[in-house]
């Protein structure tokens, strides 16, 4: 299909053999994830039990290291419930909303690939030439947040389906916190289609092979924004008020058990390592980096690239650690009043300086002009929202007396 | 091939279609959309739509019917109902008129149309590739079409002022109340929500 044909594995004619390395791909990166997953469950453990001064899982495996296999086979065999209340086919289906889409987002992730001196990121496997990704759709990163809306639903779902407040009560936060930062998310992410002209991510890795990534070439910014709502997009502290305890009891996932719950904590972990990839994709050069011994020089874009994922990996695991959750109008107002203006603003003065390039005009022109004409509209949106504050709070007391009153 | 993955697709349309309209709860109703949405995207991908396909996605299963199920398990009205009860009398009927006029359009429109440009394979061709879709399909929405695309953004921004409009509370019914109320009640319960 014209879906994948930008891959030279699938340009040629489609034979038994193509199908075959096609096949090997999906299976390394469905074992890849899976993998990844385990460790990654354990390296969260062990970190921040590291900065609690804890030790950790230290008994299955050296190092504890085997804790999430255990983990899972006692999950495996633990008894499935299902709650007379609930809506038995949509609470079947939610874990696998949820899953699936987290499969899927990895695919069109480049892992490796030389893509430096005009190479075309691609790799040889049994004589064919291929990209290291599974899928190069045209829409790419779109195909990113097609399925990252999709996930949206399962955890609606799980919420609703399971016929009980609690669960309800978190799936409804759930879903009006990843809407809320999906727009952001993709604002963050157009910055990235302007800068590099286009969607597919191995276009957008190979337009990032001589050092000039798209962290700097979109100023930094975008950056910010993406990491931010990538978090809350995740439902990671400190944006997880999706499961809040002290409020909500387990969230969501209140009600689920056994193999199902298991489904849910891997589609979470699962996203954690496509939203960190693709973040590496867009904004820090993929798979690029050094080629050091120029004998093994296929291993050196993937090293780096795991690199890259882990120092994300890091982070997340760090802000848990760290930071308190947000309250819920803190969630709203951060997204709403400040990332989306700002990723919107960031994307017209990008949009500005590209178009300042065709037509030549000075760039010293450009960007003071652009500067002034953002914190002009910064200044505005400030004054409407504290006008709409304090018109809030006038009527809400007003509404106090008049009620008391009566 | 083609043929396969229309067929397959319709049937999925189809399906869907009818399960929203045949479910007795409203959530189930809201999915079988998602599921008739997903096969429009299908056969956007088999027109070589690519971008129109993900739009789909992310726009109309992503935004619109999440939005759909987000009211409907707020408000409460995510419980099965009898489906035999007529809301409104006559309401079937006129359904069914409703419903077989529109038909009856479309497959005149259909029939008369048998010979003309849209039916013919080569006036369909893409202009150019997959990757040029989007490319394309951007300088046509803002060169072309940019007053279209204009209206309809400033259709959707009164729409959203006329939900905030319409959420406030009347502010000077409130005013006249506390007038005749005096000033030390307004102190009172200032200092009572300072407090809080």
């Amino acid at each position: 299909m014209m879906i994948i044909a930008s891959d030279p594995l699938l340009s040629s004619e489609i034979g038994l053999s193509v199908v075959a390395v096609m096949l090997l791909k999906v299976v390394l990166a469905f074992a890849l994830l899976m993998v990844s997953v385990m460790l990654v469950i354990w390296f969260e453990r062990k970190v921040v039990a590291d900065m609690h001064n804890r030790v950790g899982p230290s008994l299955a495996g050296p190092w504890g290291i085997l804790q999430t296999l255990a983990d899972g086979i006692k999950l495996f065999f633990k008894e499935d419930l299902l709650p007379a209340r609930a809506d038995r086919v949509v609470f079947r289906l939610a874990p696998y909303l949820s899953l699936v889409p987290a499969f899927l987002s990895f695919a069109i992730v480049p892992i490796g690939g030389d893509f430096t001196n005009g190479g075309d990121g691609t790799v040889s496997i049994f004589g064919h030439r291929t990209l290291l990704q599974v899928a190069d759709p045209p829409v790419g990163v779109l195909l990113f947040l097609a399925l990252s809306s999709i996930a949206v639903y399962g955890v609606m779902l799980a919420g609703w389906s399971s016929g009980s407040k609690y669960p309800l009560l978190g799936s409804v936060r759930a879903s009006a916190q990843m809407i809320s930062y999906e727009a952001a998310l993709g604002l963050a992410m157009a910055t990235v289609f302007l800068s590099s002209g286009t969607l597919s991510t191995s276009g957008i890795v190979a337009g990032q092979a001589t050092w000039n990534w798209n962290l700097v070439a979109t100023g930094v910014i975008p950056f910010v924004i993406f990491v931010i709502a990538g978090t809350a997009e995740l439902n990671r502290p400190p944006f997880d008020l999706v499961e809040a305890e002290q409020e909500l009891v387990g969230g969501f996932h209140t009600e689920y058990s056994s193999i199902r719950f298991a489904l849910f904590f891997l589609a979470e972990f699962m996203n954690m390592i496509t939203m960190s990839a693709i973040a590496v994709t867009l904004f820090l050069g993929g798979p690029n980096g050094p080629i050091l011994i120029k004998q093994i020089s296929w291993v050196w874009p993937i090293l780096w690239f795991f690199l890259k994922v882990l120092a994300f990996l890091f982070t997340f695991v760090w802000l848990r650690a760290t930071l308190p959750r947000l309250r819920y109008d803190q969630l709203m107002d951060l997204g709403w009043k400040l990332l989306i203006p700002a990723s919107l603003g960031w994307f017209l003065l990008i949009a500005a300086l590209n178009i300042g390039e065709d037509r030549g005009w000075s760039t010293f022109l450009v960007v003071p002009i652009g500067l002034l004409v953002l914190s002009l509209a910064a200044l505005l949106l400030n004054g409407a929202i504290k006008k709409a504050r304090d018109s809030n709070i006038n009527a809400a007391d007003l509404s106090e007396i008049s009620e008391g009153t009566e | 091939m083609e043929t396969v993955v229309f067929l397959i697709s319709a049937a999925v349309i189809l399906s869907g279609a009818l399960g929203v309209i045949l479910s007795n709860n409203p959530v189930h109703s809201a999915l079988f959309m998602v599921q008739t949405l997903f096969g429009v995207a299908v056969l956007f991908v088999l027109l070589e739509a690519t971008f129109l396909a993900a739009i789909q996605v992310i726009v109309y299963a992503g935004a619109i019917v999440i939005l759909f199920v987000f009211v409907i398990t707020l408000l409460g009205v995510d419980r099965a109902e009898d489906l035999r009860v007529e809301p409104i009398s006559g309401q079937r009927p006129l359904a069914v008129v409703l419903g077989v006029s529109i038909f009856g359009i479309i497959l005149t429109v259909l029939i008369a149309a048998v010979g003309s440009p849209t039916v013919i394979q080569e006036a369909n061709i893409p202009i150019g590739d997959a990757a040029d879709n989007t490319k394309l399909l951007g300088e046509t929405l803002f060169s072309k079409q940019v007053f279209s695309v204009e209206l309809t953004a400033l259709l959707l921004t009164v729409a959203v002022v006329g939900a905030v409009v319409l959420s406030t509370r009347p502010k000077g019914l409130l005013i006249s109340t506390l007038e005749e109320q005096g000033d030390d009640v307004l102190d009172d319960d200032l200092e009572e929500t300072g407090k809080e």
